[in-house]
């Protein structure tokens, strides 16, 4: 048996979770800000921050996307033992994890409905790196503006039309979290 | 530490909770449904706040919790202890001390930061219910951006009482698209809700939660010739002499006597602290040392 599989989940799930969310939920309320995400270890390709929110966040009631490389055996198997989430296509997520290229065309995941627009998927971007440079952002959460770096612009500029529809993002990389909601106005700085 | 899971809930609960929350900061001013679980209070007792706070909480943090901005108050008491026994977090009465608030019916006079999170007990998180009983029907208004009613409501006021006589629990339109139940704050409060600190609100019996990001645009219903005003009783606090602060007005004897005293108890203690004195707070010092001559 591949014990492998067992290692990598929260030493002290209460604690590690709630400390895991206060950054994920600072991360979501002020767009552009970069918070450290800690508790979790793993497998490649999943980096620590985006393993962290998964154990966070996901558990058997969130079908889970893996798109791309990190539709691997090891992942799924470790998804399988943590968090107990159905790995499904992306028309049917709540949450999905890839890199920006698996991860397209956006159009493929829920974006909620008029009456419940709660119903739409949160996407786990992983990226090299979380650079506060580059796209200006405006919007709730912002005091003025904040700049950050995006894998593209126009994808965001047009989920934001979607508002009170559309998707929500988190962006991770090593044990960094940073996020974009919905209502976030993204312009080439 | 107790024999309880850190703050109470049990983690998938609080999982659940935690992706509400979330929705919540990304579509402001829209109520996420939740699954609201029993707790160990009555509904009304600001299930939905605990809720909320419990799913929030970190060991790190320290807790205030006010009632009608009071911290010495049965509710807040018993608020205040019960996340002392299951979550072991430190408490507090400061205000710029604590780092989550979870409060009933006010907003602290004291400005609010960055690094602090603010929890609303709601009663009826719906600004429609009142006006339409049907969720079916609130929902399909809430897509459609259909808020006609709302507006009906308040030109009725102003057509019966000359002005717009709702003074707590006042509407307010969040980023320009959803109209919002701000729970039962006094309208005084209405304007700091752009405050830079997060928002959370919690409706236990109504199984909602909503929230607003720092720096969210909150208006408060108004017509260009009634605009939207921020009362409070024309008086000075009588323990404290702060004249920007919400004031109760606290009935003393049967012959009609009363004084005002800010609602808001840490902010008068810490005036009183700073050495201001108020009417009748001077009064009573003078009559005490009398006397003791």
């Amino acid at each position: 048996m591949n014990t492998e599989v067992l290692k990598g989940g929260f030493g002290n799930a209460p604690v590690d979770a709630a400390y895991a969310f206060r950054a994920a939920m600072n991360a979501m309320a002020c767009p552009g800000t970069v918070e450290v995400l800690q508790g979790a270890q793993p497998p490649a390709p999943v980096s620590v921050a985006a393993g962290t929110l998964l154990l966070t966040l996901c558990d058997p009631d969130t079908p889970l996307h893996l798109a791309g490389d990190f539709d691997c055996e090891d992942v799924r198997a470790w998804v399988s033992f943590h968090i107990g989430a159905p790995v499904v296509a992306a028309e049917f997520s709540m949450f999905a994890l890839g890199s920006w290229e698996a991860l397209a065309p956006l159009s493929r995941f829920a974006i909620g409905t008029p009456e419940y627009p709660d119903r739409s998927a949160t996407l786990i971007v992983e990226q090299e790196v979380l650079a506060q440079e580059g796209m200006a952002l405006r919007g709730p959460g912002i005091k003025d503006s904040v700049t950050m770096s995006l894998p593209e612009t126009e994808a965001f500029q047009m989920n934001a039309m979607l508002f009170p529809l559309g998707l929500d993002f988190f962006f991770t990389s090593g044990d960094q979290v940073s996020a974009l909601p919905r209502t976030t106005k993204v312009e080439v700085a | 530490m107790s024999d309880y899971n850190f703050a109470y809930l049990d983690e998938q609960t609080k999982r659940m909770i935690r992706r509400a929350i979330l929705k919540g900061l990304a579509i402001p001013g829209y109520q996420v449904p939740f699954a609201s679980r029993e707790m160990p209070m009555p509904y009304g007792w600001g299930t939905g706040g605990v809720q909320v706070s419990a799913a929030t909480l970190t060991p790190a943090d320290t807790l205030k919790v006010i009632d009608q901005g009071a911290d010495d108050t049965t509710n807040a008491v018993s608020i205040r202890k019960f996340f002392e026994k299951t979550a072991g977090v430190a408490t507090t009465e400061e205000t710029g001390a604590a780092s989550i608030i979870q409060t009933r019916h006010r907003i602290p006079e004291e400005d609010l930061r960055e690094d602090q999170i603010l929890v609303y007990q709601v009663p009826i998180p719906e600004p429609l219910r009142f006006l339409e009983p049907s969720e079916i029907e609130t929902r399909k208004m809430h897509s459609l951006e259909e808020y006609g009613l709302m507006h009906v409501k308040l030109y009725e006021d102003i057509a019966k009482h000359g002005a717009i006589a709702t003074s707590y629990a006042y509407p307010v339109k969040v980023e320009g698209r959803y109209v919002m139940d701000p729970s039962p704050i006094p309208k005084f409060d209405n304007p700091k809700m752009e405050m830079a600190a997060i928002q959370l609100f919690g409706a236990g019996r109504e199984q909602r939660i909503y929230a607003l990001p720092p720096y969210c645009k909150v208006v408060s219903l108004d017509f260009e010739d009634f605009p939207f005003e921020a009362s409070k009783a024309d008086h000075a606090c009588d323990m404290c002499g702060a004249t920007d602060s919400y004031l109760d007005e606290v009935i003393m004897d049967d012959s009609g006597g009363r004084m005002f005293v800010c609602s808001d108890t840490d902010y008068c203690t810490g005036r009183r602290q700073a050495g201001h004195i108020g009417a009748q707070a001077a009064a009573a010092s003078a009559a005490l040392e009398e006397t003791a001559v």
